[in-house]
């Protein structure tokens, strides 16, 4: 995916919706790749008998794994040095195989500091409809 | 089980990590990002970035750099099967790239409980800085902790 190109502050519009991303269903595969690759290493992630221990069905995807994907939905709107915030409440699991959509929509514009600023909505969403992310952005526009 | 609330306010030591291309290469393709800032100095570079960029929430992944690592589940004497993430925020200032030697600051904000004690919140702050003291981030994070004791009288 090339470097967004920014959308200007005055052709924005609060309801504005951003292309949802759909991801490919969540594997053991990436839960290793994320374990290794974020340096969180809690086994919970990448191993079923410590997940049963606890008393989870299986393992299941680090919140931080989906949270990259917020960011990445907004990163593909905006470039990344325009973005001035990104936060999240992870409301829900997400297991293996679970088949997440990224979304957001444009819920306010406003000015501070000089910068003319557009806020945002962005959620996980699973294939039940269910979201596991309920976040929110800031972004710069010119 | 019962956090202590005499925590909050806890400084943890500070640490500081060096961002390697290598790292962000493996995040990138855990997350499945392609776009070359993220890998090509020069295409960084072309897009206005000083090098290679860390991705938003790669600052997570700068944490574990700590040699502390862990220090929270120490100082609260929780194991980590028991922990889930409950939130996470990011202020950003300026971007971060390959070869910058960061500082992080973290400390314990708040500790509160829900469902009668069923449930515990740890609040943690954290703030980043380059080799030149400018601010790069800052960082609120909640963790959730699963009393194993919830349901037994």
């Amino acid at each position: 995916m090339a470097t967004a190109t920014a959308p200007k502050f005055a052709d924005v519009k609060v309801g504005d919706e951003l292309k949802p991303l759909v991801l490919p269903p969540i594997s053991r595969h990436q839960l290793a790749l994320y374990c290794g690759g974020s340096g969180d290493h809690n086994p919970i992630h990448v191993d079923i008998d410590f997940a049963k221990k606890f008393g989870f069905k299986d393992v299941f995807a680090h919140g931080m794994l989906s949270m990259a994907f917020l960011g990445r939905l907004v990163t593909s709107w905006v470039p990344q040095k325009q973005v001035r915030g990104l936060g999240t409440r992870f409301t829900s699991i997400t297991w293996v195989g679970d088949v997440i959509t990224v979304s957001g929509k444009v819920t306010g514009k406003r000015e501070k500091d000089g910068e003319k600023l557009v806020d945002l909505e962005v959620r996980c969403t699973n294939q039940n409809g269910q979201d596991t992310l309920q976040g929110s952005a800031t972004v710069a526009l010119a | 089980m019962e956090l202590d609330k005499k925590l909050i306010g806890h400084e943890f030591k500070p640490f500081t990590a060096t961002v390697e291309a290598g790292k962000i290469k493996l995040f990138c393709k855990a997350i499945g990002e392609e776009d070359p800032i993220y890998s090509d100095e020069a295409a960084a570079k072309a897009a206005g970035y000083r090098g290679i960029t860390a991705p938003l929430t790669f600052l997570r992944a700068l944490q574990a750099d700590d040699p502390n690592k862990g220090g929270l589940l120490r100082l609260l004497n929780v194991d980590i099967g028991l922990i889930l993430h409950g939130e996470q925020h990011f202020e950003y200032f300026a971007p971060v790239v390959v070869g910058d030697v960061v500082t992080c600051q973290e400390k314990v904000v708040d500790i509160y409980d829900k469902k009668g004690g069923a449930l515990w919140f740890v609040v943690q702050e954290m703030e980043m800085k380059d080799q030149a003291g400018k601010l790069l981030a800052k960082g609120r994070g909640v963790t959730v902790v699963r009393n194993p004791d919830a349901g037994k009288k």
